[in-house]
């Protein structure tokens, strides 16, 4: 295996696309904090994530016509070096996280200067870049170790971005998320001290050919099972889900839409990353009983999330609760270890992002004019906030699964692979959990449209275009893949097939 | 953009454009009813045509993108479709005219955003009857329903979120709890949702399955308002009255037992579901709506109430005629879709416009009001007619090929039910014009100073009355339509 070269030219410039990718926003989180003219700043922020985002899709558009790409850091040729791994699945990531911040920061921009003190925008900006780096370096990595390390990287800079509202419960949140999500980490980093104890190896291709050599069972079941329950911590899978709800109400709307969108969509990907590059799917779901324990906990997930999503009053919360709900549909087609089912839970996992970013930015929105979005404050928002409230209803719609949005694209396909592995009863627990979702959807739309306003409130103005616009094009993206609804599925699908039989 | 033309597709289209325009329009009144009625009659024009070629043999089908990888939203013309196509659009001219009479005589606000969605639904009814796959089918069937729930709620007080929250529930609930269940169960086992005929089922699943994937789609199509699911149709009464004339009437229920019958004709397929009695618990379901829902419709005073459960009632008489899994209760059940929309319509336009020019809502403050209103009250008399199935009205054919199918099918318990049901018809309907005409007005009721409806709205009960006679003394064209289900 011959390095490339290390030194980095115009010429080879699309060979070194993989460091590029993590190296750009690492670079200027810290340049943001040296110029400090907020402006600038964000332009700068701007720039490079629309960079990440043609990045990342040559590094897809590469993957479909070469296959996987390796990328050795520095040169290093793995497994010694740090290895950089492209493939069908985190290609598709890559996207994702890029795209989602690059709608989501041109909202940010307008949505932060009333949420965030202007003292401390320099080092929001810096934050949010670290978060990014973080995000994306988990994903494109192909070292255990690394992983952790990214995973430190992007979690610590949320809890300072978290904290940087000027809502004062925050920094509780924040404080509660840091405790929660260090414990999900060291778990991780446990299970990865085992495996590294056992093969001697931290490279993951590596480590999956070591593996079934292990005679140690107990060891690898221990680096299994710690394994499993940090991700499933940092990835908020009931009941380890306590964190969420809070950090997602009080964060600044622009870094809630950001992090709902991409951050426990990365801690799905690093679990699917050790089921089945690393341990295999023999070993995950054949050895331990990995799918019985993840379908009955998603199952009670996507119940009481939702369950409890109902009864919340204030809308942000109640957009979490939704999320643990949802998250529960993608490992519980996870958890049916099959390939369509795998598919199907990748493909809602893109899905989710895109519709809770989309109902995250219209609450941001609503926050923005408002201060607040307690339901009962919405009363009559119908008639001020028209652009606002229409791509709530839209987001809602794609959340309750209506045909032509990406909702229902998703539930289609959970539930087709629940019949296609012989569970009738999955397809029904899907199905009746939506029922659900249209009841805390629809309590948000009564009250906003058919509630006239609260008398002692002040009439508000439609949100400004600059946070109309990512929002639509959020919406605009749940309407387009659920109408050219095989775009994606046949992409996830493809994903799916490369990492149960590919590897 | 060649297939911007498509026939089928300009079925969709048309009432699309119009609500654009009339959201443009939206300032002057005038100038956006008559973009309502041009659009409705260019549609009705349109739908027409398709009939037209059709019957010249041209065999029309369109499939666009897939939505979801296998099954495009595809589109093709047959003869159910044909019928609630023809109908549905016909009586949105009719119903704008009367809109027109109702809206301004009621002063009702928003008029804009009511004609607006009302154009959105039918479009959504267009592309559910031409719909060429279960899945087409579904897409548009959710689309009518969230269409139709700002019109639902128009009136924006307490009793129309009310309304709007049973409405939606339930027909928003049992569409994803039970059609969309058994339409993702139905693609699982045969690989197909396309409608085709004799059924799409492959032989060899156990009789009790498809029992109950029957059961899953005849209750999961909510808006067929079989009982314990019917809930939402009275409560969709606190509508504007053109809305429950056409919507709740018509376009609405209608697309509900027509997607049954489409379902039992083209994915269960008759014969199938008459060998394995697949059908026969859902009969039996049927059976007990038609006749619960007389019954309750005899306790309610509410003429809108009233006429909410005789429609229930009436839409069992569909299902049932499906269920039956036989040629002539397919057909009865077609027919009635077309007898019952002219019938039931009519009562409808009565029931506003008696609101509109006198007020009254409750059946027993209309004694006597016959001679104020004597238009109103006879095309009331010629629709009651009609819902009964007397002769010389159109609801007689429908009633009489129901009947012939039990008789067939040797099912007695439901004969005795089509026949207890037409008296109960009798007893719940009838009194109300006859008391208008010949009941004396009480001296809490005068009924000094109330005039005639305004004249858009006789227009209409005219144009809607006289249908229901045409389809008595004509009834060959819809005999035709229907039967070319079953060629030889």
């Amino acid at each position: 295996m011959s390095a490339p070269s290390t030194a980095i030219t115009l010429a080879n410039l699309a060979t070194h696309y993989p460091a590029l990718q993590i190296v750009l926003p690492l670079v200027t989180a810290p340049l943001v904090v040296l110029l400090r003219g907020t402006r600038l700043v964000w332009l700068i922020a701007f720039a490079v994530t629309l960079a990440c985002l043609g990045i990342a899709v040559d590094l897809y558009a590469q993957v479909l016509q070469q296959g996987e790409i390796s990328y050795a850091m520095g040169g290093w040729a793995p497994p010694v070096g740090i290895e950089y791994r492209v493939d069908r699945f985190n290609g598709l990531m890559l996207i994702l996280i890029c795209a989602i911040a690059a709608v989501v920061l041109p909202f940010a921009r307008t949505s932060v200067e009333k949420e965030v003190a202007d003292n401390r925008l320099s080092l929001f900006w810096a934050a949010w870049l670290l978060c990014f780096t973080g995000l994306l370096g988990i994903v494109i990595t192909g070292d255990a170790f690394n992983v952790f390390v990214f995973l430190e990287v992007s979690s610590l800079s949320t809890y300072a971005l978290i904290a940087c509202a000027r809502d004062r419960r925050a920094l509780t949140s924040a404080f509660q998320y840091l405790i929660m999500g260090t414990i999900g980490a060291t778990f991780i980093l446990i299970g990865i001290g085992l495996l590294y104890m056992l093969t001697g190896t931290l490279n993951m291709a590596d480590l999956a050919e070591r593996l079934p050599a292990v005679t140690q069972a107990r060891t690898l079941n221990a680096a299994f099972g710690f394994i499993v329950v940090g991700c499933s911590l940092k990835l908020a899978l009931f009941p380890l889900h306590l964190w969420m709800p809070n950090a997602y109400a009080f964060a600044p709307s622009a870094v809630t839409a950001f992090i709902a969108a991409t951050a426990t969509k990365v801690s799905i990907y690093v679990m699917l990353r050790f089921f089945y590059t690393v341990f295999g799917a023999e070993f995950s779901f054949g050895s331990m009983p990995l799918g019985e324990v993840l379908m009955t906990l998603s199952i009670i997930a996507m119940f009481s999330g939702s369950l409890v999503a109902i009864y919340e009053r204030n809308v942000k919360r109640m957009l979490a609760y939704s999320s643990v709900a949802q998250i529960g549909y993608i490992t519980l087609g996870i958890s049916l270890a099959t390939t369509s089912g795998l598919a199907a839970g990748m493909l809602h996992l893109i899905n989710h992002a895109m519709i809770k970013a989309g109902l995250f930015m219209a609450m941001g929105a609503v926050v923005y004019r408002l201060g607040s979005c307690r339901l009962d404050q919405l009363s009559g928002l119908g008639k001020q906030m028209p652009w606002t409230m229409a791509a709530f209803v839209a987001g809602g719609l794609s959340l309750i699964g209506v045909p032509l949005t990406t909702g229902f694209v998703s539930k289609w396909h959970l539930a087709s692979a629940g019949f296609g592995a012989g569970l009738p009863l999955v397809p029904v627990a899907i199905l009746a959990s939506s029922l659900l979702a249209v009841i805390y959807v629809w309590k948000v739309i009564e009250t906003a449209y058919l509630r006239a306003p609260l008398e002692n409130a002040t009439p508000v103005k439609e949100a400004p275009i600059s946070l109309l616009i990512p929002m639509w094009i959020m919406v605009a993206a749940n309407f387009g893949f659920g109408i050219q609804g095989t775009v994606i599925w046949q992409a996830v699908q493809q994903a799916a097939v490369q990492l149960t039989g590919g590897v | 953009m060649a297939m911007l033309e498509h026939p089928i597709l300009l079925a969709m289209l048309i009432p699309l454009v119009g609500g654009l325009l009339i959201l443009i329009t939206g300032n002057r009144p005038n100038l956006r009813e008559a973009v309502t009625l041009v659009t409705a009659t260019t549609l009705f024009w349109n739908v027409f045509g398709i009939y037209q070629a059709w019957q010249a043999g041209t065999a029309l089908e369109l499939s666009l993108f897939d939505t979801v990888t296998g099954i495009p939203i595809a589109f093709k013309v047959e003869p159910l479709g044909m019928l609630f196509a023809l109908i549905a659009s016909f009586l949105w001219i009719v119903t704008s005219l009367y809109a027109i009479g109702y809206m301004r005589g009621h002063h009702e606000k928003n008029q804009t955003r009511f004609y607006f969605f009302f154009a959105v639904a039918i479009a959504s009814v267009m592309g559910l009857t031409f719909s060429g796959n279960l899945l087409t089918l579904f897409i548009f069937y959710e689309v009518l329903t969230l269409s139709t729930f700002p019109l639902v709620t128009h009136a924006g007080t307490d009793a129309a979120r009310k309304g709007g929250r049973t409405y939606l529930g339930i027909l928003l609930g049992t569409s994803i709890a039970f059609f969309l269940l058994a339409l993702i169960a139905t693609w699982a086992i045969s690989g197909t949702l396309d409608f085709t005929a004799g059924g799409i089922l492959p032989e060899g699943i156990p009789a009790p399955l498809v029992a109950l994937l029957y059961g899953l789609f005849l209750f999961g199509v909510g808006k067929a308002a079989l009982m314990p699911f019917h809930r939402w149709l009275p409560a969709a009464m606190v509508a504007p009255t053109p809305v429950s004339a056409l919507l709740h009437a018509v376009a609405v229920v209608k697309a509900g037992v027509f997607s049954v019958l489409k379902i039992t004709v083209y994915i269960f397929g008759i014969e199938s579901l008459q060998s394995g009695q697949a059908s026969q618990w859902m009969l039996y379901v049927a059976g007990a709506t038609v006749l619960l829902a007389s019954l309750i419709a005899m306790t309610k005073d509410n003429l809108k109430a009233r006429l909410a459960y005789s429609t229930v009632s009436q839409l069992a008489y569909i299902v049932m005629g499906a269920a039956l899994a036989h040629q002539l209760g397919i057909i009865g059940g077609a027919m009635h879709i077309a007898t019952h929309a002219f019938g039931k319509i009519t009562l409808f336009f009565a029931a506003g416009a008696i609101m509109v020019a006198s007020h009254k809502t409750e059946i027993s403050q209309m004694r006597g009001l016959g001679r104020a209103m004597p238009f109103t009250f006879g095309a009331m008399l010629i629709g009651c007619l009609s819902i009964i199935g007397l002769p010389p009205m159109g609801g007689t054919w429908s009633k009489w090929y129901l009947v012939m199918a039990t008789v067939d099918t040797e099912q007695w318990i439901m004969l005795g039910i089509l026949l207890v049901s037409s008296l109960l018809n009798i007893a719940y309907l009838l009194p109300i014009p006859v008391r208008a005409f010949y009941g004396g007005t009480t001296s809490s009721n005068p009924s000094t100073g109330i005039k005639e409806a305004p004249v858009f709205c006789l227009i209409a009960m005219g144009i809607s009355a006289s249908g229901c006679l045409l389809l008595f003394f004509y009834p060959q064209p819809l005999y035709e339509l229907v039967s070319a289900l079953f060629p030889g």
